[in-house]
């Protein structure tokens, strides 16, 4: 078939992903390089791991990553409680009170630029701390619901998909054979679409782990996350710890992704099997 | 087609006056919006019975299914099981099973767990969950698979599954959605016969839902035929197909053969029918009941129809002449189709009962006649 | 069920963006929080609402931030125009590779998507400076003498833009595309069109609501976007976002900051509503 093996497209595609990933193995490449400049090789003493040992010891960098990973665990695991009541009631119940404005409110976020969704959210904690004295000053509580809010809206995108494909009389059967509608939701209808909930999850946590805009706005003295310390760093220049840093990341990240895919694989299996 | 099964149920339960039913739907309609689709229906299956429910597409079969079993709540009317009002009563509350199109076998369990699931909801002790489901599992042939999960078993085998799930309750009525219409012919044939064992041997009630005539013809012992969210029939296979009561029904079920026409001659025991279409009449030997003037149907059905090539003895009454246009040769027998001079065309099926017969051949002029109690008369 | 993450949005999405209204026609104050409360009380029983509309009348009259939104505008616009060319072809041809293949090049896609924007901006930092990687390769083919200045310039946010954005628009542009029937194309051939025409007239048109679902996904935001100007684009890349930030965190002018943000949330509310609307279609016609 002509247009599969079409020269053009596949002259795109591969330079396409050229372009994509050049970038990001000369990151992999040069932290591998003694030289401070980082962008140019010094043969002399490369390839070396002393900017793993430096990144490894740098308590800025390790504090900062600390609060990240709590920020963004707190934030995964919220948004994917709200996101999944949210994506199941907008898929399962065609008619509620409220339902466009949840809709709407549910899909703005994936498209907001950062900076509106940050200060509005900042403007918000200051007038509440004005109003009621809660938040007592911004950190890693107002990061954390500043997250939440708009992760939980691509969990609820993902959810509501899943449930399209899912087949109501799975639900209905569970009811006919006696189980109440709160039991077929946690017997039935969670473990099925855990996958997608997973994925929400990952999602919702990798979103957090790298924000930065609305982190700035919403966290407060001591607060500062990974990205927010990266940017500081690299605001000057290149430095390469930095370097390390998306190696390291690139490392989990592919694994996680290969991971998680072989196993929905498997998984994809059973859902094609039972529709 | 060998005998149907029907005759489950010894006596005609139901056209016993005192019988009380075993369910009733009493005036139920249900509109989702201003679309009606199911418009005031009356019901009575009687314990035992295999209902099947027969229409097309968009009839309203299912809809009746699904308030039966809990799905969805009438709109107006009542619903009866074993004559407890069961009208707005949940599904997990109901003493009603139903067997999902779909199977809707749950992926993540395997055999054992799926037909079990209910009786955990019962809270039953594991041991007698074990001991059930594995009767169950025996009855449907499916014993071996019971660890398997769904995705590792071939079509038959699911529905043999989804069949064992929904009996284990012993339900007082089992509600099936078109139970065969994912398995292949053969297939289908064999379960229909296993269906209707079964059910014998559990004495469970059944209302099924399918729009394949064949199959209700098969598995019923009444049918219930549904057009426009309406019952517009409800009877016996054979009274279904040899007695319709509408131009719908007798078109619906089997093929048939309409011919449009005033009643020439009105008598208790007999009645005339003049049919232009026809070009001819028809002398039905029995009465009918109609208004004066009014146009009748005359239903015939093409298996009743005597073919030959020279003029059959007799007077002038069902009797034509006409072309064979089309044969259709199908091992058993052969479909004609046959013109009249008045450009109707008729549907005559002949067995092939000898290999060297006179074959008749297009272009044929042969003599179409029938008896006088073939023709059912129906008046809309 | 539904209630709970309707008032939490509620509460944390929808009344922020009241509150930044209401501060947008506040004054500075110096202060804490830098800006005056709206509501005054003047004299024993009576309230007044004071609406500043000097923070708006200064944003129209000063030309910087005039020029900042159109400026954002043009530059988000080419780079969905740019991420367009570039991943249009990617898209299809990894809808029309075979299954195993295809799996694969998704993961390619996707694992940009999940790494850090930021530490993938800063890629570009090392690549395009002064003595980066590209002007150090160049230099060494002898294909130029001199390094090239490419940070700090408005090329550099667009490289940025694009190659951030990029995985953006391939992914939904790509769940179109792997819905359409390929026949459609055969057909067309069997009655005479030639590939080019066959793609111009069929697969174009049918993939329309992808385009336009991906592209809504990278102009959007990339309009408000932050962190690549500031990283890569000079002092002369002037966008709105940056504007924004610079307004809010250097100047401390909040009401003029919350100005902005509501105008530029109302330029870009028409777009997020055709996004819906294209969604809503396409998810309509899959059932």
């Amino acid at each position: 078939m002509n247009y599969r093996s079409s020269f053009f497209i596949l002259t795109c595609v591969g330079l396409g992903f050229a372009f994509l990933y050049i970038p990001i193995l000369s990151m992999v490449v040069f932290s591998f390089n003694a030289s401070k400049l980082v962008t140019v090789w010094d043969s002399a003493n490369s390839p070396t791991l002393k900017w793993y040992y430096t990144l490894l010891h740098n308590e800025e960098i390790l504090d900062a990553a600390w609060i990240s990973l709590k920020v963004a665990v707190i934030n995964a695991s919220g948004s994917v409680i709200l996101g999944t009541l949210a994506g199941f009631g907008l898929a399962r119940f065609s008619q509620f009170r409220g339902r466009f404005t949840l809709n709407a409110m549910t899909t703005a976020p994936l498209v907001m630029p950062e900076v509106i969704t940050g200060l509005s959210l900042l403007l918000l904690f200051v007038a509440l701390e004005q109003l009621i004295g809660w938040p007592a000053g911004r950190g890693i509580t107002t990061m954390t619901i500043a997250h939440m809010t708009f992760s939980m809206a691509y969990v609820t995108v993902i959810v509501n998909s899943r449930m399209a494909s899912f087949d109501s009389a799975l639900e209905e059967a569970a009811m006919d054979l006696g189980a109440r509608p709160l039991k077929v939701f946690f017997v039935i209808t969670l473990p099925i679409i855990f996958p997608a909930i997973l994925s929400g999850w990952l999602l919702a946590f990798t979103l957090s782990w790298d924000d930065l805009v609305i982190s700035s706005f919403t966290s407060g003295p001591g607060s500062s996350t990974l990205p927010m310390v990266v940017f500081s760093k690299v605001r000057l220049g290149v430095s390469p710890e930095i370097n390390v840093l998306a190696t390291i990341t690139l490392a989990v990240v592919s694994t996680m992704i290969v991971v998680v895919s072989l196993w929905m694989a498997r998984r994809r299996k059973l859902d094609k099997a039972a529709a | 087609m060998t005998a149907s099964a029907g005759g489950v149920v010894k006596a005609q339960t139901w056209n016993d006056p005192s019988a009380r039913p075993y369910v009733e739907v009493e005036r139920v309609s249900k509109s989702f919006g201003d679309f009606t689709a199911v418009k005031d229906v009356s019901l009575k299956v009687y314990k035992g019975e295999i209902f099947c429910l027969l229409g097309a597409s968009g009839c309203g079969k299912t809809t009746l299914l699904r308030m039966l079993g809990g799905f969805e709540t009438p709109s107006s009317g009542r619903i009866l099981i074993d004559g407890e009002d069961m009208t707005g009563v949940p599904p997990y509350e109901r003493p009603v099973n139903m067997m999902f199109q779909s199977y809707a076998l749950f992926p993540h369990m395997n055999v054992e767990q799926n037909v079990g699931f209910g009786l955990k909801q019962d809270r039953l002790p594991k041991a007698q969950i074990q001991e059930r489901v594995a009767t169950m599992l025996d009855l449907v042939k499916m014993g071996d698979y019971a660890q398997r999960k769904p995705h590792q078993l071939s079509g038959g085998q699911r529905q043999r599954v989804a069949l064992a799930r929904s009996l284990v309750k012993r339900p007082k009525l089992l509600l099936l959605d078109e139970p065969l219409g994912a398995l292949d012919k053969k297939l289908r044939e064999h379960t229909q016969f296993e269906l209707i064992s079964l059910q014998d041997k559990l004495g469970v009630t059944f209302i099924v839902v399918t729009h394949d005539q064949e199959e209700a013809m098969t598995l019923a012992s009444r049918i219930g035929v549904m057009n426009h969210g309406e019952i517009v029939q409800a009877g016996t296979p054979s009274e279904i197909y040899e007695f319709p009561n509408s131009r719908f029904v007798a078109d619906f079920v089997g093929s048939v053969n309409m011919f449009e026409g005033s009643l020439i001659e009105d008598e208790p025991d007999y009645v005339r029918i003049g049919s232009a279409e026809l070009g001819g009449t028809i002398y039905v030997s029995h009465g009918i009941s109609a208004p004066p003037g009014a146009t009748v149907w005359a239903a015939l059905r093409p298996e009743k129809v005597f073919m030959s090539i020279s003029a059959p003895a007799g007077g002038a009454d069902n009797v034509v002449r006409g072309n064979v246009q089309d044969i259709a040769y199908l091992g058993d027998l052969s479909i004609y189709l046959v013109r009249l001079a008045t450009g109707k065309v008729v549907r005559v099926t002949q067995p092939n009962t000898s290999r060297h017969a006179e074959a008749i051949g297009w272009d044929q002029q042969v003599y179409l006649s029938w008896d006088a109690t073939s023709p059912v008369v129906v008046t809309r | 069920m539904v209630a709970l993450p309707y008032l939490w949005l509620l509460l944390f999405f929808v009344v922020p963006f009241v509150i930044v209204l209401k501060i947008s026609f506040s004054d500075v104050a110096l202060a804490i929080p830098p800006y005056k409360p709206l509501l005054e009380w003047v004299g024993k029983n009576s309230l007044a609402i004071k609406l500043n509309f000097d923070n708006y009348a200064f944003l129209f009259t000063d030309s910087l931030y005039l020029h900042a939104f159109a400026n954002s505008i043009k530059v988000a616009f080419l780079s969905t125009l740019m991420c367009l060319i570039i991943g249009y072809p990617m898209a299809y041809g990894i809808a029309r590779a075979r299954p195993a293949v295809r799996n694969v090049l998704l993961l390619l896609v996707i694992l940009p998507f999940w790494t850090s924007l930021l530490l993938r901006v800063y890629a570009w930092i090392g690549l395009l400076k002064a003595n980066g990687v590209i002007n150090n390769v160049l230099m060494s083919l002898g294909v130029i003498h001199e390094p090239l200045t490419m940070l700090y310039t408005p090329f550099a946010m667009y490289v940025g833009i694009v190659y951030s954005y990029l995985p953006f628009l391939i992914l939904p542009l790509y769940a179109n595309l792997e819905k359409m029937d390929w026949q459609l194309l055969e057909a067309a051939e069997d009655l005479g069109c030639r590939p080019w025409q066959a793609f111009y007239k069929i697969t174009l048109p049918l993939s329309r609501n992808g385009i336009l679902a991906g592209s809504m996904l990278v102009f959007i935001p990339a309009v408000g976007e932050f962190v690549i100007p500031a990283l890569l684009g000079g002092p002369n890349a002037l966008m709105i976002g940056r504007v924004l930030w610079d307004e809010f965190f250097s100047n401390r002018a909040w009401p003029v900051a919350s100005a902005v943000a509501i105008l530029l949330l109302l330029l870009l509310v028409p777009f997020m509503m055709w996004y819906q609307s294209v969604q809503a279609r396409e998810s309509a016609g899959a059932r």
